[in-house]
């Protein structure tokens, strides 16, 4: 096994696990410190798939800026364990509702994922001329799709807006009564 | 020799993964990270196949998925964190007012 | 000025142009304009909507690529522009009491919200890029996360908004992964270059989930059974006026999407994509129509009958035929009038004292507003397809579109649901018309709803006697998308 598959499965095997343990832990601080790692191993990933400049983003924008987020408001909110012991004791599949439905869901996709990309041609090894440089790709983006970039821009500011909007404590001397009901 | 379907595998397992964490999970934060999860799983597949058709066209859409992801979650936690006033609680299930 | 971008571009998104400066407009209008004078941001968002149909003009016979191929200025993207900005200021009339009665904090960031979901939806009719679409249905869909939750006081706004944010997010996410299938298979984001990319691949297992997993995350989008779950919570919980544009123009953006992805990125998997949302039309009326029945809130019900409407839309897709395609526009536009105009009934309803939308709210209303009664009259008629309203017209096209590509069963299970139908928009009447009891004060009629509702009515009752014009062209619209290929698959 050469050192790049060496690489992809560890990187891969560590995306993997981490990504289960999110899912499975209880308690939300936990859960996003797993997701940094795997964004770390997917950032090796990007690494092996000659991709630098997204690797980079990776850590700096997902780990370092939307995962901080995450963790400012969980500890904001002093987010607490909150779920119940029924969800210890009772088995996904078991569980009522949309939650089964959701689990079968997840189980079928899985399964038809695995056919479909299994069944797939072979492609053998990538070919070589990958697009590593930056300045490649700025200018691509620039030029290509400044329509979408600028597009992009319009959407931070609803989310900025939107966020101010709906997380800001209302002055006091404008609040109303909540409506009837 | 790492193909191109050892990537596209190694993603479908991460999307499986995230949308299993959405459903399976009661903790609002949770299932955020659960979808943040899926969009990985996106953005995995996207490089792949740029990667392997030698175009920087996987990289750009990637940077555009992140933008989205960041919005999103930005907009996704002041949700949450207004619903947490009336509340206390992450849980969906405690939302009564509304069948889930 | 910088390679790649020319000055030609800027003239053709002079539209999207003029409506960001508006939204950036009403936006700083807010904070510059005393308390007592934002009432009147209101007419400068109308005022900024009619500046942007102003900015349609000069394109009524445009057929361009602009922005590297990332949009089209075509008659298809124009009629879903004239769609979207007459929602929207529909919306607006709609809201200024609304946002009165419920005590909202700022109006300002709420028509500024308005103005960014109908740019979102411009950008996605126009998108012929999946980049584009992408970045157009984002901003439609964090507008309305955030429209869905903003009266912050009631708490089944707020639940609203969380509800839709999670599936809106889970759906993105199933939609972008079949999205980077139909990428990496096609080597290109521009849909009218993947078209041709796809002939000769129809047998790969990757792309049929491809197309699975966009069928699925639109179906999220539509509202089609059995993705749909959130759409009766989110339309109860929202505010009403909100709701209104949601169920209208969201719709409608996400059928231009849809149209655009099936349509004209994979004509040649027509067989597979026609089966998918062949079985989800069937899905989506039955279902839609059965749970319509036994619901007793009526924002709750014109959900679920708006899930039913969606799988009528989805016949004139699954016919697939420049007929069909015309169909489903023409029934969108009708859609759009007698929907919105329902729903401006139920706002006119909400009063200090009254939340307005339990079916019981509707009684006697025939004796204390004949003119709204008379109106809800029209639009339930329309919206069951009865005759001479324009939601007969409508479903008349969808279903002849259906038994001229020989489907005759959905033709024939169309028919059936429009019957049952029937029985939850009469028993609205029956409670406006019969019932005398009636509680609360008397609901009054201010000069904005009033237009509100006589446009709606005008257009139900003319474009159910004089359909022609709107028939030519939403015919024009739907033959300049690569139909044709499509049509000649199907032979």
């Amino acid at each position: 096994m050469g050192s790049e598959a060496l690489a992809f499965y560890a990187f891969g095997a560590v995306a993997i696990a981490a990504s289960l343990l999110v899912i499975a832990q209880r308690n939300p601080i936990y859960s996003v410190l797993l997701l940094i790692a795997s964004f770390g191993a997917l950032s090796g990933l990007y690494v092996l798939l000659d991709a630098p400049f997204v690797a980079v983003i990776q850590i700096i924008v997902y780990a370092g800026a939307i995962m901080v987020l995450f963790l400012f408001v969980v500890m904001l909110l002093n987010a607490p364990h909150e779920e119940t012991e029924y969800d210890e004791r009772v088995h996904p599949l078991l569980r009522p509702g949309p939650m089964r439905f959701g689990a079968c869901l997840a189980l079928v996709l899985a399964i038809e994922l695995w056919w479909a990309l299994a069944r797939g041609v072979d492609t053998g090894a990538f070919p070589g001329g990958a697009v590593t440089s930056v300045a490649v790709i700025g200018r691509s983006l620039f030029t290509d799709y400044a329509f979408a970039f600028e597009v992009t821009s319009i959407l931070i500011l609803v989310a900025m807006v939107g966020a101010v909007v709906l997380a800001r404590r209302d002055d006091p001397r404008e609040r109303r009564k909540p409506g009837e009901r | 020799m790492v193909t191109l379907n050892h990537y596209l595998i190694l993603s479908a397992i991460l999307f499986a993964i995230g949308t299993a964490g959405v459903f399976v999970r009661r903790n609002l934060i949770t299932i955020l990270l659960s979808i943040e999860i899926m969009l990985n799983a996106v953005n995995l597949t996207f490089v792949a196949f740029g990667r392997a058709l030698g175009s920087a066209d996987g990289q750009i859409i990637v940077f555009f998925v992140m933008t989205v992801a960041a919005a999103e979650a930005a907009v996704g936690l002041a949700i949450v964190i207004s619903l947490f006033r009336h509340k206390e609680s992450l849980n969906p299930d405690s939302f009564a007012s509304l069948k889930w | 000025m910088p390679p790649g971008v020319s000055l030609s571009d800027f003239y053709y998104i002079l539209p999207e142009l003029v409506l960001t400066g508006g939204a950036l407009l009403v936006l700083i209008a807010d904070v510059l304009l005393p308390k007592e004078r934002r009432a009147a941001l209101a007419w400068v968002t109308l005022l900024a909507l009619g500046a942007t149909a102003a900015a349609l003009v000069p394109f009524a016979n445009t057929h361009v690529e602009v922005a590297h191929g990332l949009l089209a200025v075509d008659r298809f993207s124009l009629f879903f522009k004239i769609l979207f900005l007459l929602a929207a200021a529909i919306t607006v009339l709609m809201s200024i009491r609304y946002l009165e009665t419920e005590g909202a904090a700022s109006p300002g960031e709420y028509y500024f919200l308005i103005l960014c979901a109908t740019l979102g939806m411009m950008i996605m009719a126009g998108g012929i890029d999946l980049i584009t679409i992408m970045i157009g249905l984002e901003t439609m869909a964090v507008s309305f996360y955030i429209l869905a939750g903003y009266i912050k006081p009631n708490q089944r706004s707020n639940e609203a908004a969380v509800k839709y944010f999670l599936l809106g997010a889970f759906s993105l996410g199933i939609l972008l992964y079949g999205m980077s299938l139909m990428y990496g298979l096609s080597g290109t984001t521009n849909l009218r270059v993947m078209a041709s990319a796809f002939v000769g691949q129809e047998k790969d297992p990757r792309l049929m989930l491809a197309v699975i997993l966009v069928v699925a995350g639109v179906g999220f989008k539509i509202a089609a059974v059995p993705f749909h779950m959130w759409a009766p919570d989110v339309y109860e919980g929202a505010p009403t006026p909100v709701t209104a544009f949601l169920s209208v123009g969201s719709k409608a953006a996400s059928f231009a999407m849809l149209i655009r992805i099936f349509v004209e990125g994979m004509p040649s998997m027509s067989a597979d994509w026609r089966l998918l949302f062949y079985v989800l039309s069937i899905l989506t009326m039955t279902a839609g129509n059965i749970a319509a029945v036994t619901q007793s809130n009526v924002k709750r019900m014109l959900a679920y009958s708006s899930i039913a409407h969606a799988g009528y839309l989805l016949m004139g897709i699954v016919a697939g035929t420049a007929r069909g395609i015309t169909a489903t526009l023409i029934y969108l536009m009708i859609y759009s009038f007698m929907q919105l105009g329902a729903f401006a009934v139920i706002t006119l309803l909400r009063r200090k004292d009254v939340v307005g939308d339990e079916l019981k709210d509707f009684s006697g209303l025939a004796f204390r507003n004949p003119f709204a009664a008379f109106a809800m009259l029209l639009f339930m008629l329309s919206l069951g397809g009865i005759p001479p309203t324009a939601g007969f017209m409508g479903k008349f096209w969808l279903f002849s579109a259906a038994i001229d590509a020989h489907y005759y069963g959905l033709a024939v299970i169309g028919v059936l649901n429009s019957a049952i139908s029937l029985y939850y928009y009469v028993r609205i009447v029956v409670f406006m018309y019969l019932k005398k009891e009636t509680s609360g004060s008397d609901p009054v009629i201010t000069p904005a709803l009033a237009l509100v509702l006589g446009v709606t009515v005008m257009a139900t009752l003319v474009l159910g006697v004089y359909p022609q014009l709107l028939f030519r062209v939403a015919d024009v619209s739907a033959r300049t998308l690569g139909v044709a290929g499509i049509t000649a698959a199907i032979r």
